[in-house]
């Protein structure tokens, strides 16, 4: 590798993860379905909802690339519809996650003793629930629609969160400069935010990333199961779930928003292993 | 032995106290009043006020977290609130099913996943090592029930080979038994399979770089005797151990699964009692799901300390 130079670590990690193409197609992916979500209704060619008595399942065609579904509606405005519930479910579920497991990973690696041992028996027993029964449970008990999906895939993935944040707290409080920060007399909470926090954090993003992907199969799933989003807004799981009652007859309703799943959790998979490697050197 | 199991015991009783904490308390998210919900269509206000003496709803939170409790230790989750049966029963009824399911998936799982991880592994930075690990993102990125589904249409709608759902028992027929899982193992069984794959190139690639592998080849050992007597079984206890931790995403895969496939295991348990909004067999599910994976992974922390004498000291 050449010199350094002036380069910042963030700067360096970046021209590393430019250079893997796995990270750079699944970033492209992603951009790509974020522009699709954000402008969906100038992008799509019909109304999501709309229904048609005479375009009841007819095969892709060039007025309707992915076909039409049951009740006549276009498959790909749907398709691209749904490109909003799966990405803000797993920004938005990931995003709880990391809002209460880093205040709480940070404050059990920091503190130790007791709440350390109190906290981590609680994230063994949420561990201990396999996620996806936990997350329908959740979702079951809070009521079926979108919003719970995201909370219940939130709190469910948050012990991941915790463990990951105090082991590498553990390991970064030992370090000479939080050590120096201390003796300097500076407050605990300025300590805990201001240098451990910002070194924890690279672990954080890499796990977020990969989080993202798995949020996005677990709404889907829920989706699917009836406990997500409810219709007739679009997602890619409920598409799912109708899709394989009309499979003999219709089976183009069941490949393209499983392909959808498919290809963005593909890519955050793509772009999260990317980044461990662009952020962690010395792996592999 | 005595100290280290006692001490692991120790670990588990508050994660178990913990466990029935959470799993009670999701009835305290249920929105308005739980005696009314968990009637359901019911609407006779006698039938409700059982509803309330029963679960003790009208007695402090602690009051009724301790009696749910007790009830549990007694093998009591209460009652099915749509078949009327204990939920007990219900889930011993459904569980050799889904372990049947789990069974053959993990066997597939085992079989694709420690070879191409023992393969790419081996054969490093070739196009075998390529091809695993393409393979092993595709089993980690797909969904479990859009495999389902398109399996259902290739392998019974369009071929005709497989039958598109249903279940039979093994006592009834064997072979028609294990035919009839044979699609569900296998979508279970893929993503798992990319689980232990990465697992197992990862522990046969530290083994592989260990001194013990370059004298049994400077001894002038064959490859093959290598690789599968030195190697492979130094490699055998991480993988056991973490594929015991699998155990959990089996479980989450198997609801999906079983519900794509209409197999009338555990997985489809739950997610009938909650479109039935039944929610005693709901915790019931998640109780049992996770004392069986603390116990799992009990075993499975036993077995590490017996196989490996560097443990033991």
């Amino acid at each position: 590798m050449s010199a350094a130079g002036p380069l910042s670590p963030a700067r360096r990690a970046w021209l590393r993860l430019k250079r893997r193409r796995g990270a750079m197609f699944g970033g492209t992916v992603i951009l790509t379905f974020v522009l699709l979500a954000i402008f969906a209704p100038w992008i799509a060619p019909y109304d999501p909802i709309a229904t048609s008595w005479s375009l009841i399942r007819k095969a892709p065609s060039g007025a309707h690339w992915f076909g039409t579904d049951e009740v006549g509606r276009d498959v790909l405005a749907r398709v691209i519809y749904g490109a909003r519930a799966s990405l803000s479910a797993g920004v938005i579920s990931v995003g709880i996650s990391i809002g209460l497991g880093v205040p709480i990973g940070l404050l059990a690696g920091y503190v130790g003793g007791w709440l350390d041992q109190l906290i981590g028996r609680m994230t063994d027993a949420m561990l201990a629930c396999p996620f996806l029964i936990l997350a329908i449970a959740l979702a079951a008990f809070l009521g079926p629609s979108l919003g719970n999906a995201m909370i219940a895939i939130g709190v469910t993935a948050t012990p991941i969160f915790i463990r990951l944040t105090r082991g590498q707290t553990l390991q970064v409080k030992m370090e000479d400069y939080v050590e120096a920060a201390r003796a300097i007399g500076n407050p605990h909470l300025v300590i805990a935010l201001r240098h451990i926090l910002p070194n924890v954090l690279p672990p954080i993003m890499v796990q977020a990333t990969l989080a993202i992907a798995s949020a996005i199969i677990a709404e889907a799933s829920l989706s699917f199961l009836g406990l997500g989003q409810q219709p007739p807004a679009p997602s890619w799981g409920s598409m799912l779930n109708t899709a394989q009652r009309f499979l003999t007859q219709a089976p183009w309703m069941a490949i393209w928003p499983g392909a959808a799943i498919f290809l963005a959790v593909l890519s955050f998979n793509l772009l999260g292993d990317g980044l461990r490697d662009a952020l962690d050197p010395r792996e592999r | 032995m005595g100290a280290f199991l006692l001490r692991r015991l120790g670990a588990i009783l508050p994660t178990l106290v913990f466990v029935s904490m959470l799993i009670f308390g999701l009835q305290q998210l249920l929105p308005g009043d739980p005696a009314q919900i968990m009637a359901g269509e019911e609407t006779d206000p006698i039938v409700i006020a059982q509803i309330r003496a029963q679960y003790r709803l009208d007695q402090p939170i602690p009051l009724q977290y301790v009696a749910w409790v007790a009830g549990v230790l007694q093998g009591d989750l209460g009652e099915s609130m749509r078949i009327k049966r204990p939920v007990f029963g219900l889930v011993m009824e459904k569980l050799p099913v889904t372990a049947q399911l789990a069974a053959m998936a993990m066997l597939i799982a085992l079989t694709i996943g420690v070879t191409a991880g023992v393969v790419s592994a081996v054969l490093k930075d070739t196009v075998w090592d390529y091809v695993a690990n393409i393979l092993s993102l595709w089993g980690l990125s797909t969904p479990n029930f859009w495999l389902g589904i398109m399996m259902i249409f290739v392998f019974s709608v369009w071929l005709g080979w497989l039958p598109p759902s249903g279940y039979v028992s093994p006592r009834e027929d064997l072979w028609a038994s294990l035919i009839s899982l044979l699609m569900p193992a296998f979508v279970l069984g893929n993503s798992i399979s990319a689980i232990m794959m990465r697992h197992t190139r990862a522990a046969m690639l530290q083994v592989l770089n260990a001194d013990y592998v370059r004298t049994a080849r400077a001894k002038g050992l064959k490859e093959r005797v290598v690789v599968i007597k030195h190697a492979f079984r130094n490699a055998l206890t991480p993988i056991v151990t973490l594929g015991a931790l699998e155990f959990g995403a089996l479980l989450s895969g198997a609801v999906l699964t079983e519900q794509v496939f209409t197999v009338p295991g555990f997985g489809k348990l739950i997610v009938d009692a909650v479109f039935n909004r039944d929610y005693a067999v709901v915790q019931g599910v998640v109780l049992v799901t996770a004392t069986a994976y603390i116990t799992l992974n009990l075993m499975a922390d036993i077995a590490y300390f017996l196989i490996n004498p560097r443990m033991r000291t």
